[in-house]
């Protein structure tokens, strides 16, 4: 019945944008050997990178919720000189070539990196070839999806009820932990979600800044690439449909959980 | 400097294999003398097929050639997907092989590796079972890339049990991750050292014997221009393109 | 008395410049009356904190507040649209005050049990605002405000979001808390009915100035601009006073039983004010020709407006207006007896 009132400009561009999204997950789906797509999954290595991406990527998450949110918040509620600037520079990691992302990574926080060095030196810490060098690498290209979306639902909320909260006797920081928090958890629920998928997925940066090594640093899409390389593509459709089923199936169930709560 | 030009390659590359569709269609109406070939081929060749690439287009006016640079077993899925090439040079057989009725390639050079250290050598590294030192940071190349395989070769004839921080995708990621001082030492291709000689020492080792690399070319069945891409082939085969790649640090077969 | 409130506010923003001079003792509410945009919610919001003064003074108990934040002033506000915290119940929306004023959670829970209680929605502390009507919504907004026993409670167009009948119970209500609270109130609201029960004394601002200020009996019995004779419902004119006479307009006088010299004004209700069809004799001290311009419904009677040497509003039933036949269009004379005017000094 409503479909009948939908005009057909729109109608058309929605069909042909969903098919465009499908049509890559079904050549997936055509090319995949479902005979032998259990076995793969028992393969040690298959379950380590699941294992290492799982884990890496909610690292990843956590560590972008504890630095973007607070950054989102500076965005939208703080008046400060060149805040412009700041809004543009975080959106440079999602211009960013991925693997040029990780260069910089190297270029900073690597064991010659301008931070890397001082680190190494005085803590004895170096970060790339490491898990966590995976989960920086990951936050990196994941943060600006968390900063926007918080940023925009800091934008949406209404800003007087922190000042309702004022009156009472809040402070600021208590007033963001009491009200502003709870007022924007979808919004950062729904970042939080975005910036775990893309972490999940997170490729060039993680080889070039982490490398790859198993059960160490190869996440499931490196895994999948190399999988590929070794000329078994029917292996990489595999491992993929692998990564996806499993991401599809936590964010459905966090959708329930999460975001449908009023 | 180096990071732009072969961008700059790349970007010409990608121009010219779009372009080419389109000259490969003006080939049919029969106004073109020699045509365009169009080569897949290994990205440790980037700079001697740079080279050879010039040189060939300057003996025979009217021929152009554009290469696709990159990872052998990359170049081998995409011409099996259907990617338009007339020549494919693959670091090794193993890749060849891959490509579904590729026929009998000829092999045109061997490469063999050495290990890249930073410039002056500053761990000292002098043979192969240095690379065991604990604290040693090292980098090999995947199994499934020719140089990963080479360096499994090398090192389990010898017997050198080494554990590396990580397995790079392609030789020049493993080179770069030298350069960039991020591990001290890697398992590289010889052309690959020798074209960053600026930045990385090579040390030679004679294990290396042991795992050399054979490069075929062929002359692929679905060329578009197989006239001009044997006449690439044999250019390459002759006394002036093997020059080039000797002099790049490939050994002749 | 002293005042407990001394206040002059003074901030610019843009073109708009609010001046006012408030003061308010112990136990009193003053109701801050005027059109909007007149500067009536930036008055509140400095007084809160939420907006910065930009000259002035604010004195509360002899303790200047002027550089204080919002959260350390001791203050209550309740908001228009009451910004009750959509994710806490009622209960905690109230003991959000106390908690924050450092008291551990079981006694603000008692506070907040105590005050809704007070506001009658003590089975209601579970609720989430959502599931509150807008009259109970109103109450914990208050109850909320009042929980931090404020020295200063500040109340912006409290009435207003509420339909008819909901407004006229919480009104009376309303008025109750008001009573009992010790410290000083300031109502803002556009609405002369809410200022009228709520304050002891209403101040009138308009744009950004005190036009008039004084209990309800002054205000309404001798308006001093348009703004506030419209509130009230009054005609009003400004003119020259000689005795018992006003000139209001060229060659044209009132006159009133008062006696007022020099600038002053002349008000009398539109009740006062009869029509003919032509020029009456007797009594009336004052009767001019007009010509209706509009004719309007208004409660159960009609209100008119005529033009002529002044325009005036005139109430009239429907008897009667059927009576005279009216239209806009149609010439009348007007009459007001001067007994039922009120001449008083402009100055």
């Amino acid at each position: 019945m409503k479909t009948a009132r939908v005009p057909v400009p729109l109608l058309i561009p929605a069909i042909l944008g969903l098919i465009f999204l499908i049509l890559p997950l079904a050549g997936l789906l055509v090319r995949t050997p479902w005979a032998t797509l259990f076995d793969r999954l028992a393969e040690p290595g298959v379950v380590e990178a699941l294992r290492l991406s799982l884990i890496t990527s909610t690292l990843a998450t956590v560590v972008c919720l504890v630095l973007g949110v607070p950054l989102a918040w500076m965005l939208a509620r703080v008046t400060f000189p060149g805040r412009r600037l700041v809004r543009a520079l975080i959106t440079v990691p999602l211009v960013l070539p991925p693997v040029v992302g990780g260069i910089a990574l190297l270029l900073a926080l690597g064991r010659r990196g301008i931070v890397g060095q001082w680190l190494d030196s005085t803590f004895g810490i170096t970060l790339p070839f490491t898990t966590a060098g995976v989960v920086i690498a990951e936050a990196f290209v994941a943060l600006p999806f968390l900063v926007i979306a918080v940023e925009g639902a800091l934008r949406g909320a209404d800003s007087r009820f922190e000042e309702a909260a004022a009156t009472l006797g809040s402070t600021r920081w208590t007033t963001f932990t009491h009200v502003t928090l709870p007022l924007v958890a979808p919004g950062i629920a729904a970042g939080a979600v975005l910036c775990w998928a893309r972490a999940l997925g997170e490729f060039g940066a993680t080889i070039t800044f982490a490398g790859n090594y198993p059960g160490i640093t190869q996440t499931m899409p490196l895994a999948v690439y190399q999988t590929m390389e070794s000329g078994d593509l029917e292996g990489a459709v595999v491992l993929s449909l692998i990564l996806l089923v499993v991401s599809v199936a936590i964010l459905a169930g966090l959708r329930d959980r999460w975001l449908t709560t009023p | 400097m180096r990071a732009l030009r072969l961008a700059a390659v790349g970007l010409t590359a990608l121009v010219a294999l779009t372009a080419c569709g389109d000259s490969s269609d003006k080939s049919d109406t029969g106004n073109s003398a020699g045509g365009s070939v169009t080569v897949f081929a290994a990205a440790s060749l980037t700079e001697s097929f740079t080279t050879i690439g010039k040189s060939f287009e300057t003996a025979n006016p009217g021929t152009t050639v554009t290469f696709n640079f990159a990872g052998s077993s990359a170049l081998a899925t995409q011409i099996n997907e259907g990617a338009p090439a007339d020549v494919f040079a693959s670091a090794s057989p193993k890749n060849m092989a891959a490509v579904t009725g590729a026929g009998s390639p000829t092999t045109f050079v061997k490469n063999q590796l050495v290990i890249a250290v930073a410039k002056g050598n500053p761990k000292g590294l002098a043979a192969l079972a240095d690379l065991t030192k604990p604290d040693l940071k090292v980098a090999l190349c995947a199994e499934a890339v020719p140089c990963g395989a080479a360096a499994k070769t090398a090192l389990e004839a010898s017997a050198v049990k080494v554990t590396p921080v990580t397995l790079e995708q392609d030789v020049k990621a493993a080179l770069s991750k030298v350069k960039l001082g991020e591990v001290d030492a890697a398992l590289v291709y010889r052309t690959d050292a020798k074209a960053s000689a600026s930045d990385v020492d090579a040390i030679e080792f004679p294990e290396s014997a042991k795992a050399i690399n054979d490069y075929p070319i062929i002359v692929l069945k679905d060329a578009e221009n197989p006239t001009g891409a044997q006449k690439f082939i044999d250019y390459v085969l002759s006394a002036d393109g093997i020059k080039v790649l000797t002099e790049a640090g490939f050994q002749a077969p | 008395m002293s005042a407990l409130l001394d206040a002059h506010l003074v901030a610019s923003r843009g073109a708009f410049t609010l001046d006012i001079h408030l003061e308010i003792a112990p136990g009193e509410t003053v109701a801050l009356l005027g059109p909007n945009g007149a500067g009536k919610t930036t008055a509140l919001r400095t007084l809160a904190g939420l907006t910065a003064l930009t000259g002035g003074h604010l004195r509360l108990d002899g303790r200047d507040l002027t550089a204080l934040p919002p959260e350390k002033r001791p203050i209550g506000v309740v908001f228009q649209d009451y910004l009750l915290f959509p994710h806490l119940s009622a209960r905690d929306n109230v003991a959000f005050g106390p908690r924050r004023h450092g008291m551990d959670r079981r006694s603000a829970h008692a506070v907040a049990d105590k005050w809704l209680d007070r506001v009658g929605l003590g089975s209601h502390g579970a609720r989430k605002p959502r599931q509150l009507s807008g009259g109970q919504a109103q109450r914990v907004a208050l109850a909320r405000a009042l929980a931090v026993d404020p020295q200063l409670l500040l109340l912006d167009e409290p009435l207003a979001a509420l339909d008819a009948r909901t407004r006229l119970e919480t009104r009376g209500e309303l008025r109750r808390h008001l009573a009992d609270h010790p410290g000083a109130t300031l109502l803002v609201t556009h609405d002369p009915l809410d200022a009228l029960v709520l304050a002891d004394r209403l101040v009138i601002v308009e744009q950004g100035r005190v036009v008039q200020e004084g209990d309800a009996a002054t205000i309404t019995a001798r308006p001093r601009t348009d703004y506030v004779a419209r509130l009230v419902g009054l005609n009003l004119y400004r003119g020259s006073g000689d005795g018992h006479t006003v000139v209001v307009a060229d060659d044209f006088t009132l006159t009133s039983t008062d006696t007022v010299s020099g600038d002053a004004f002349v008000a009398f209700p539109p009740s006062a004010v009869a029509l003919h069809l032509s020029e009456p004799s007797g009594s009336p001290r004052n009767t001019w020709p007009a010509v209706l311009t509009d004719i309007q419904h208004h409660g159960d009677n009609l209100r008119v407006r005529l033009d002529g040497p002044i325009t005036v509003s005139a109430d009239i039933t429907p008897a009667a207006a059927a009576q005279l036949d009216l239209s806009p269009g149609r010439a009348l004379w007007v009459a007001v007896k001067a007994t039922e005017t009120r001449a008083y000094p402009a100055v």
